[in-house]
């Protein structure tokens, strides 16, 4: 890995240097004084703030979320969130993350590491045992190659001290407190998250992930990340990582801000895998502007409850926004998971495909939303929603909203609903294939047409999850 | 019953219903390793729900009457306690009249699975496959005996396929896995003059001395390399007469009307059945 630019640098490589490297390198935080409290008031907010060493603006705009939060009903769409927001803790340091230990982890979730192969060094970051994750040494040459291109690429917590007229210009501006409750409470108690910010013209080649920033503050439960793409930039940024994300904390409510400016293209690929008591209630929103890409890939396995539909508001002619979206509800899992495009200019086209996959009683829901704003002629939009049902038990519903204020424009829509077939389940075993392998198979074939988009290894392990969640289904 | 020396498929009195309307009515079918057998018979007349019933599809019930494997030693294996994929790992196979597309599958990582479960009975999922690189060498050496191009092997399994290609992909299955008794359900239909000629040679030289084939079809051109030693005709859910390869000709060449006329009953029972599947699709 000399500059880290070259083809060689796989993210496989890079995983499996990890590995080995941190094992000697986590870094050990002095104990914090701060001893936050359940519950949340302004008081809680405005400690969080100081104990960030915040500018006023960013104290003030917490504050401001906090009251447009306690204003706000709950959703009235999705799933039921079972949640009493004060008895919660809302800012933990990274050194009390770090209280727990590597036996408290349940044995499920080390399994599943075991199973994925996911390096030691790894399973203790993700299971929130090792709350920081020292990257300098894997990442430095990374690091050096992205800063003399002038792209930024920090936790959002250090961009607010160092970027300031940056994050002043966009934070909060693409998903404002309002949008939401849960916006206006990530925006109210926030910590963590990337910052990205890729000049004019610069293309990074290879995927960028919170690996590679120095000194990540473990997956908060609040995260909130805004990547800005400059004109003609390029950026793919892959979010977490498929090994089942572990937290004793069950509200896990993130905000992800994203520009791309004209001629830009982002692709944003997410893999969640959360544990089975989680509520993962995201907000996710791209404002793409003329001749610009925006690409969400989005995955969703585990949680007791997800709802996400990330967004692309297409604002000028030229723009395109797509979105494939993976979910996979098992039992005492809902998911409800979709997308949303926004056609606000003439000669912008979406595209939305969505598969879900139910079974042992899960359900998953697609909740999509498209619409065309006056004077947006010729915009295209098409909407593919597949659901795979695997057992009479599990569930699966569909929820297109379409909204056209514009004539001359094209939208379709197709969604299908089906089951394991019998018939195919038959054929596949006809040819030695147990139930199992043959459920597995089929389940990984109708999701193969967006696991293709992944990048490898992301693919691989897809894949892997997908074994992992089929066994023991049937029989 | 006789004592075969080599193994044997033996198919006694069986009886199969579908959605609790009997379709074979008391079939019997004996078939050796190495030996190829045809079965003919009219449309709707049961061929396709014997390969089912042998192969153990979940629709297809078998009421009565028995499917074994006998071994050269005498030793009977109760085939119809099996699931199918057990059958497959006891070396059965159905080359299939009407294949199942499954998307997004490809036919390699398909067949790796299949052969490695074959030729691992005792397998357990999540253990290892066949290694890519033996799997890859055999595989592109079978599709080259079959004049098919290596990259159709990439191809989601039967998704889109033409007709031919997906009878070609069931001869290529049938290759790779190399069972001890297959029933080919008409894989001639669909095929060209020229494919039909290389899927007769290809079952010929795939078959051998080594596996029993029950040929089901209409035509002849399957049977001019592989002549069978029985030609079985099916009327009514009935295997009604067998004779030698002369009697395929005569139904190739005359149809139905002798035997019909010489087995009244089942041709009654024809007409009934019928008439029953008129008054389902009414
Ligand atoms: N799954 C099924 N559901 C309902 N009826 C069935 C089913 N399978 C077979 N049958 C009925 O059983 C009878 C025999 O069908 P089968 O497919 O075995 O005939 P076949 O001899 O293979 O005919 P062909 O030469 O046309 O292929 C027909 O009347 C058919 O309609
Ligand atoms: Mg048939």
């Amino acid at each position: 890995m000399s500059t880290g630019f070259d083809e060689s640098s796989t993210l496989a490589a890079v995983h499996s240097q990890l590995g080995e490297i941190n094992k000697y390198d986590f870094r050990t935080d002095s104990p914090a004084v701060f001893k936050a409290r359940r519950g949340l008031d302004a008081s809680i907010v405005s400690q969080i703030s100081e104990m960030k060493g915040e500018p006023a603006w960013m104290r003030d705009f917490r504050l401001k979320s906090l009251e447009i939060f306690e204003s706000k009903p709950m959703p009235h769409w999705g799933g039921h969130v079972g949640i009493d927001f004060q008895d919660i803790f809302y800012y933990l340091k990274p050194a009390e993350q770090q209280g727990k230990t590597w036996e408290e982890v349940p044995d499920a979730i080390k399994k599943t590491f075991d199973r994925l192969g996911i390096p030691e060094a790894e399973r203790k970051f993700l299971s929130g045992v090792k709350a920081q994750f020292e990257s300098e040494v894997v990442y430095g040459s990374l690091q050096e190659d992205l800063a003399k291109k002038g792209v930024l690429f920090t936790d959002t917590d250090t961009a607010v001290r160092e970027h300031p007229d940056l994050l002043r210009e966009y934070f909060g501006k693409i998903i404002p407190p309002t949008d939401n409750k849960f916006a206006a409470l990530n925006s109210a108690v926030w910590s963590g998250g990337s910052f990205i910010y890729v000049p004019k013209g610069v293309k990074i080649e290879f995927p960028l992930q919170a690996y590679f920033r120095i000194n990540a503050e473990s997956m908060g439960q609040f995260e909130r990340t805004l990547i800005i793409v400059d004109e003609g930039a390029q950026v793919h940024y892959v979010e977490g990582c498929t090994a089942p994300m572990y937290s004793t904390e069950s509200l896990h409510s993130a905000v992800v801000e994203i520009v791309v400016k004209r001629g830009g293209r982002c692709r944003y690929t997410t893999i969640q895998n959360w544990a089975n008591n989680i509520y993962n209630l995201v907000t996710k929103r791209a404002m793409a502007y003329g001749d610009s890409m925006m690409e969400w890939i989005d995955g969703n396995l585990g949680s007791h409850l997800t709802m996400k539909y990330p967004a692309v508001y297409m604002m000028e002619p030229g723009a395109r926004g797509e979105i494939l979206s993976i979910a996979f509800a098992s039992a005492g899992q809902h998911q409800d998971a979709g997308a949303k495009l926004v056609h606000a200019a003439p000669h912008t086209s979406g595209r939305i495909v969505s598969k879900s996959i139910s079974k042992n009683g899960g359900r998953a829901s697609y909740r999509g939303l498209v619409r065309v704003e006056p004077g947006a002629k010729k915009s295209k939009s098409s909407v593919v929603c597949d659901a795979l049902i695997l057992d009479d038990r599990s569930r699966s519903d569909t929820y297109p909203y379409i909204e056209i204020e514009e004539q001359d424009v094209s939208i379709g829509h197709e969604a299908s609903v089906s089951k394991i077939g019998e018939e195919q389940l038959f054929y596949l075993m006809s040819r030695g294939l147990s139930e199992a392998e043959a459920s597995t198979m089929i389940v990984g074939g109708f999701i193969e047409p967006l696991v293709k988009e992944l990048p490898m290894e992301y693919a691989v392990e897809m894949n892997r999850l997908i074994e992992l969640q089929m066994e023991g289904s049937v029989g | 019953m006789t004592h075969a020396a080599k193994e044997t498929l033996v198919v006694s009195n069986l009886h199969v219903s579908v959605d609790g309307q009997e379709i074979l009515k008391g079939v019997n079918l004996e078939i050796g390793r190495g030996e190829i057998h045809a079965l003919m018979g009219p449309n709707g007349s049961g061929k396709s729900t014997l390969g089912y019933a042998i192969m153990g599809h979940p629709s297809y019930e078998v009421t009565s009457g028995t499917i074994e494997l006998v071994d050269a030693d005498g030793t009977r294996h109760d085939i119809l306690a099996m699931e199918p994929d057990q059958r497959a790992r006891a070396g059965v196979f159905l080359a299939f009249q009407r294949p199942m597309s499954i998307p997004g599958v490809r036919l390699a990582d398909f067949l790796r699975h299949a052969v490695t479960n074959v030729r691992n009975p005792d397998r357990k999922e999540g253990h290892e496959l066949m290694p890519m690189r033996d799997f890859r060498t055999e595989l592109k050496s079978k599709m080259g005996e079959l004049s098919m191009d290596t990259e159709f092997a990439r191809r989601y399994v039967n998704d889109g396929f033409s007709g031919g290609e997906m009878k070609r992909a069931e001869i290529l299955q049938l290759a790779m896995l190399r069972p001890k008794f297959a029933v080919l359900d008409e894989t001639d239909s669909g095929l060209d003059a020229d494919a039909v000629r290389l899927a007769s040679e290809s079952i010929a030289r795939i078959g051998g001395a080594e596996m029993g084939i029950l040929i089901i079809t209409h035509h002849e051109q399957l049977l001019e390399h592989n002549i069978p030693l029985k030609t079985h005709v099916m009327l009514g859910g009935k295997i009604v007469e067998s004779g030698g390869p002369e009697l395929a000709q005569e139904l190739h060449k005359r149809g139905y009307e002798r035997i019909r006329a010489a087995y009244p009953e089942a041709a009654a029972a024809e007409k009934a059945m019928e008439e029953s599947a008129r008054a389902v699709s009414v």
